[in-house]
Order: C-alpha cells, then structure tokens, then sequence
C-alpha cells in the first residue's frame, strides 16, 4: 500500500522483546485497496491520486482514492449508458434487485459494522444498531418499487371525453452528494430513494468517511445492481461538486452534503440546465441529523424527488 | 432571398413574394359577414392601480405604464407600474393576511371563498373574455369557449381541496409555505393567474403576482372579482410591471415559494435568484413539441389536431405542436391536406367571432417570429403561406408552414412562439422517437396513429410531461400540467399541482 503509515497491526509486535519464547509469528494483515466504483469496475483515479483517510480517533485507515474531473465525467457517462436499461425493468423486479441488495449487506454486516465504528467513532453496540438500520431502510425503501407509481399516480376525471392518466418515470442521472457525517446510513438514505424510483446514480461518497461507501460498491456489484446504475466517487468535494452541478446531463442533484459555502454556487450551475435539486429539509443540518429516526428518513416524498410526471390524453370514442 | 425577405413586412398586409410559396386563388371561395362580438361587456377604465392590501392603488412613485391593443395598436388603458417598495409592500401584506387571517382560516372558510370566485367568474365570463382577446390579441372564440371556462373550472376545481388536503398527502400533514411570489406570461394572462392563485389559496398560502406587462388588464379585473368575494385584504395582491420588478418579486428573502411560467431563459435566472435559500420553486418554461403522423392515422383528424396543435392562440403556447414529424409513405397526402386547411383559416380581429388566429401579442413578438421565419428561409426550408388578407394595423403573421425542414435549421430547434410549424419526416418508430427526443426541451408531444399498443409505446419512449394521442392542446383542471428536461420542473393542475404550495410535515 504505497503511502501508507505503519498500520494498526504492525504496532502490536514492534517492541516485542527478542527475548521472548518462540511464537508463531503474527500474521500479517492483508489490505483492502479502496477504489472507485465506475460502469461496474473498480478503477483508480485516472490522475492517480489519493488522500489520507483517519478514523475518528484521527489514527489513519486507509487511502482514498481523490478522483478527477475526468472520473467524474466517465461515472456520469457510465450513467447514462446504464439508465434506460434501468428505467426499463419491471417495477417488480426493480424492488427485487434492489432488495437482494440488502440480503447481501446482511452478510456482510461485521464489515459494516467494524467499518462504521472506526469511521464514525461509535461503540460497537451503536455502530450494529446503524449498520441494521441501513439494512432494513434498504429493505424499505425496495418494497416502494412497485407501488410508488400507484401512490403517485392518478387518472384525472377532465370534463371532457378524454381518458387521462397521470404516471411517474425517473428523472435520468441522479447526482447525489452524500451527507458528511453519516458514512453508511445516510449514504443509503439518500441513495435508494433515487434507485428505486429507476435512476442511475453517481455519489460522491462522505469526503472525511468515505470507506463504507466504497464497501457498499463491493456489495453492490456483486449484486444484481446492472453495472453504471450506481457509481461511487471518493474525493474532494470541493473539487468535485462543482463540476457535478456543471454537468449537463445530470438531470437531478441532491445537495445534502454539499458544504454550506458551497451550496450557493452549487445551485447556481444546476440552475444552468434547469437541474432538478433535493435540498435538506429547511433548518435541518447534516451533522445534526437523527439518521435513526425512522419517520424522518423514510419518505415517499425524497423518492418523489427524482420522478417526473407524465399525463397522457387518450380520445373515448367509438 | 435574405435580403427580399428583410424588406417583406408580412404583418402590414403585403403580399409575400411568389417563392414563399403563396398560392393563387386558395382563398377561402366564400366571404364571412363581419361578427364582432360586443365591448359593451366590460367597462374599461382609464387606469388601473396596483392591487395591494385588497386596495386598488397608485404605484409609490406615480408612474403608469400604457397596455395596448395588438390587433389595432391603440391604448386600452393606463396601469400603474409597480416599484421595488410596491412589491416589497405587497409581500408585507401577504405575509400579514398568510399570519393572521388565512393560514389560520378552516380549509372549509378558504375552500368557499374559492367558489365564490369561481362562481363570479362565471357570472361575469363574457366581461373577462373579451377584455382578454382585446389585452392579448387572442380570438373571441378562444378566450370565450376556452381560457375563461378553464378559469372558472381551475378555481372551482382547488376550492374543493382547500378543506381535504389531508386526502391528497396520506401519512402527512400539510402546511402551507407562506407567500407565494408568481411570475406569469401574456400568452394565456388570466388562465395563467387561474393555475398559479387557486391552487396556492387552497393551500393557505397567500400571493404576490406580477402580470405580464403586455397584458395586465385581466388580472386586474380579477382584483376586483377578489373584491367583489370579500376575500380578505392582502390574500391576493397584483402587481404589473417591467420584468426587473418581477426578478426583484422572486429575490425577496420574504417569500417563501417562486412559481414561474414563461422562457427557459428567464426561468433560469430565477433558477438562480433561488439558488442557496430554502424557497419551493416551479418552473413552467419553454418547449418545442413533436406532433407525431404514424402512417395508419386517421389523417384528417391528424390535420384538425395539427392545426390546433401550432394555430391555437397564433402558436404563442409553450406546449404548441411546433415540429411535425410525418411518417414519410404519407407525407404528401398530408402536406395537402394541410394547406387545403390552411386555406380556410381566418386571420384577423380577435373580437370576430370566425377569426381562428388573432393578433400577434406585440411588435416585439411579432419581429422575433418574422426573424426566425426568415431563418428558415434563409437556410433552404420552403415555406407556404395561404393567401390571405391581414388587416391593415396591428401585429398579424400568416400562419405558416415550412416542409424540407433539417433537424439543424433554427426552426426546428428554437421555440418561435407564433404560428409557425416546421415538417420533418421518419421511417420507423425509432427514428421519430430520436428525433421528437431530439430538443433540450421536454413539454409536450402529439401522437397520431390508429394502433393503440403503438400509442403506449411513444408514451413510454416521449421525454415530455404531457402527450396526447389522437388529440391535442387540451387541458383540464384535474390533469397536471408541466416539462420534462429544460421545460421546467413541478406539475399545474391536479393533485400533483397542490404538492407545489404545501409543506409536508409528519402526523
């Protein structure tokens, strides 16, 4: 791991005595490289650049790689090749992708969990009660696939003879700038709603915590997720930001994470392309958000956000 | 040809030259007796004040600006034109009457106000009705049979909902924002004051809304309808003015909801006025619809929906059916058609009750639409124009018809906004589908074919808020309204049309 300081293991045994029995030497840890997730693979920075991520305790955890305006143009890219195909599948079959997604998590919970803890500085005990948290709100936000378009649909009796039906579609590419403070539970908050309502996404992960993001993309792509339907950037969201606002086919942003100075600009170059924007609900602020509260994460509405709706005029008449 | 067409002055009734296409003796073979409909209706004043506080007055600094008539170029009357203090005054008297009076009023007391209004509107339909085609230069029949019945019904239509949102959110309760800071366009003046106010009164919020400044006068006789139904002083104000008064309407911390109709252009910079504070925001913009002719349609409604789809109110709709795509195996057949149609359409005064296309809105409009036609013709498409008289003043423009259109040409991609359709052609579904796609616009789209899965499938595929199949142009209260892409964002109308005006709080 090039960079990187002396690890967490490598202090255990370093002032040993020499004149200790003979043991079995300690094994020595194998590594995570903690990459991009873009189109399906796992690249580097195209720039070949990385950051110093440190857990709370401020001890170092890993590298990070800090993207480029290139990888985020190839994760949009990557995006909108994958949408249509997305938008397509069966409502029923979008909650069963996206609810295998939570059946892997499962699986990989003590990762989450360990992972959560480090990056976040909770206790064990609190750290599971998180990662289970962002499990079942993937379960729940899955279960919206085939019945957000009946909750959100209508026909509209005109005065007129006129069958007319309104429906919801995806708005397309979905940028999501993930909450800073909540490394897993908010990141999978923000990120199913627009998912499940048929999306594609590209997130910029937690700048400060952005491992569990990155784990979550190794789940992600070994479930049935089509490969571009959610792309995983790490990096500087000051670097980064901007440029997703500036993008021309990003259709929708969430701006929950952007940093307050930002915000201004940020919406300023959304406003260029007439892009959509999911804003934090007023007076809410990321650090201080009770990601716990079930009530106020799980809403139809921030699906609704990224839904555009079609009405269709059909003449009745023999 | 630029050159010839530069001098050309269409609207003053000159005949085109003979290569735009001007056929002879294709006028109508029969003459209409004049059928004017009567201004006895409406007594228009000489001035009209601001609307603030539910009084009617002057502007702070005295200053009054002219509407004008564009079928006879004549003033109508004198309105006040509002100041950054007047706006900033009405908003405190929104704020005020959203506090202390109708926040707080039973969504039942709201919901009766709203069918008093609906109701007087159609008592006094005729009055408003032709005041509306005399501002904007609309046809009688079109402002009588349509913008004014939709008025009403939009009215009616919320007044219903004020006392049962908690129907329309399930699992929510919901709030009103507060004041509401509206921006509205001269195309359709008092309909577009009907989908901004009813929906936001419903919902307990109150209103500050500045007309276009072309056309003022119907919001003003709105007033006093809102006069008239005792509504609460400052629950409605109206304030005309220039477009900087409008963007500083918008920029006011003070309120807390934009709702815009009109350009994609100006609807990006009140994007950006918005951009940073925790304002709701809608945007109705700009559109450039694909009219959509599968070979199997039923070609003479197709021609009838065709001539709706851009004619109607002289193609100034941001959903008109501007770029008729045509299966090409019959495309002449429709070409012809088309223009034994357009024969028969009757241009001029508005308050005639056979005129089909009126006025032109103003001078400004009505030299951006001859720009662009003459962009047309200068990059090589072949216009057609039926060979009919246009009065001697006022701002009139032939409809208009451009077959050889490229997908490249001005025509094909810029929004006109005057009665101007461009015909391009397609082989297979996919095709029209790309090229309907193929606009950062996403409004409207019209789909013409006889095969029903067929009408689905373009459905599913069009990239536009609102598609009509074998129909278009209709509109309803209860069917939301609203773009795809850089049309805008947010639905008008409906229920979806509520979500707009509402905060959504928990149980």
């Amino acid at each position: 791991m090039p960079g990187a300081s002396n690890g967490r293991n490598g202090r255990a045994v370093a002032r040993r005595s020499t004149k200790a029995i003979a043991i079995a030497p300690a094994r020595v840890e194998v590594r995570k490289t903690y990459k991009l997730y873009i189109g399906g693979q796992f690249p580097r920075s195209e720039s070949g650049r990385s950051y110093v991520v440190v857990a709370a305790d401020g001890a170092p955890l890993a590298n990070a790689v800090r993207s480029s305006k290139k990888d985020l143009r190839d994760a949009v890219r990557a995006a909108r090749g994958a949408f249509e195909g997305w938008a397509d599948r069966t409502a029923m079959n979008r909650g069963q992708v996206l609810y295998r997604v939570a059946e892997l998590m499962e699986g990989r919970r003590d990762q989450f969990v360990a992972e959560v803890a480090r990056a976040e500085g909770l206790r064990a005990e609190k750290a599971r009660e998180v990662v289970n948290r962002a499990i079942d709100r993937w379960v729940w936000y899955a279960g919206w696939a085939d019945k957000i378009a009946q909750v959100l649909g209508s026909s509209n009796p005109v005065a007129s003879d006129f069958f007319n039906f309104t429906i919801p579609e995806p708005t397309g590419v979905v940028g999501v700038v993930a909450p800073e403070t909540s490394s897993l539970l908010g990141l999978v908050s923000r990120l199913a709603p627009p998912l499940v309502a048929g999306n594609a996404v590209v997130v910029l992960a937690s700048e400060s915590r952005p491992l569990p993001a990155i784990t979550l993309t190794e789940v992600l792509a070994t479930s049935d997720v089509p490969a571009g339907v959610v792309n995983v950037l790490t990096g500087r969201k000051r670097e980064l930001v901007p440029v997703l606002a500036a993008h021309v086919d990003v259709d929708a942003l969430d701006v929950w994470g952007v940093p307050d100075d930002l915000r201004v600009d940020v919406e300023l170059a959304a406003a260029e392309s007439v892009m959509r924007i999911a804003r934090r609900p007023a007076g809410v602020t990321d650090a201080r958000f009770d990601w716990l509260d079930d009530r106020a994460s799980e809403r139809p509405e921030w699906i609704a956000a990224y839904l555009e709706m079609k009405t269709v005029w059909h003449p009745i008449g023999v | 040809m630029t050159t010839e067409s530069k001098a050309l002055r269409p609207w003053s009734g000159d005949r085109a030259p003979a290569d735009w296409g001007l056929g002879d003796g294709q006028a109508v073979p029969w003459e209409y007796a004049p059928a004017p409909e009567s201004k006895d209706v409406v007594s228009i004043k000489p001035r009209y004040g601001l609307f603030i506080d539910g009084r009617e007055v002057a502007a702070s600094d005295g200053g009054w600006f002219k509407s004008v008539n564009p079928a006879t170029e004549e003033v109508i009357a004198e309105v006040a034109k509002a100041t950054t203090a007047d706006v900033d005054r009405a908003i405190r008297a929104g704020r005020r009457a959203q506090k202390t009076r109708w926040g707080n009023l039973p969504g039942k007391e709201r919901a009766k106000y709203l069918f008093r209004i609906a109701r007087i509107l159609q008592e006094r339909s005729r009055e408003f009705a032709v005041l509306e085609s005399m501002d904007s230069g609309k046809p009688i029949k079109e402002s009588r049979d349509v913008d004014v019945p939709l008025v009403a019904n939009h009215f009616w239509y919320y007044a219903g909902w004020a006392d049962k949102l908690d129907y329309a959110f399930p699992g929510r309760v919901a709030r009103p924002l507060g004041v509401a800071a509206q921006v509205i366009p001269w195309n359709f003046p008092l309909l577009m004051l009907a989908w901004k106010i009813a929906p936001a009164l419903a919902a307990g919020n109150t209103v500050v809304l500045k007309p276009a400044s072309t056309t003022p006068l119907s919001a003003l006789l709105f007033a006093e309808v809102c006069m008239q139904a005792d509504l609460p002083p400052g629950v409605v104000n109206i304030v005309p003015g220039p477009s900087d008064i409008g963007m500083h309407l918008v920029s006011n911390p003070n309120v807390d909801k934009v709702a815009f109709t009109g350009s994609t252009g100006v609807g990006k910079l009140i994007h950006k006025a918005t951009a940073g504070t925790n304002k709701a925001l809608t945007l109705e913009l700009g559109g450039k619809a694909a009219n959509i002719v599968f070979e199997d349609a039923a070609l003479d409604q197709a021609v009838e929906g065709i001539v709706n789809g851009i004619y109607f109110n002289q193609g100034e709709v941001c959903c008109a059916g501007s770029r008729l795509l045509v299966q090409e195996s019959v495309q002449d057949a429709l070409i012809e058609k088309l223009k034994d149609r357009l024969s028969t359409i009757r241009v001029g005064d508005p308050l005639d009750k056979n005129t089909d296309v009126g006025a032109i809105n103003s001078k400004a409009q009505l030299e951006k639409i001859t720009e662009l036609v003459e962009a047309g013709v200068a990059e090589g498409a072949d216009i057609y124009q039926p060979a009919c008289d246009l009065p001697d003043r006022g701002y009139f423009f032939r409809p208009t018809l451009f077959t050889n259109v490229a997908q490249s040409h001005r025509i094909a991609r810029e929004e006109i906004f005057g009665p101007v359709l461009s015909v391009l052609t397609f082989r297979t579904p996919d095709e029209a589908v790309e090229k309907a796609n193929n606009t950062p616009y996403g409004l409207s789209a019209g789909v013409w074919t006889e095969k029903g899965s067929r009408i689905l499938w373009m459905v599913k595929k069009m990239k536009a808020g609102v598609v009509w199949a074998n129909t278009f142009n209709r509109f309803d209260p209860t069917s939301p309204f609203g773009g795809y892409k850089e049309s805008g964002f947010g639905r008008e109308g409906g229920m979806h049309g509520l979500h707009a005006y509402v905060k959504l709080e928990d149980r």
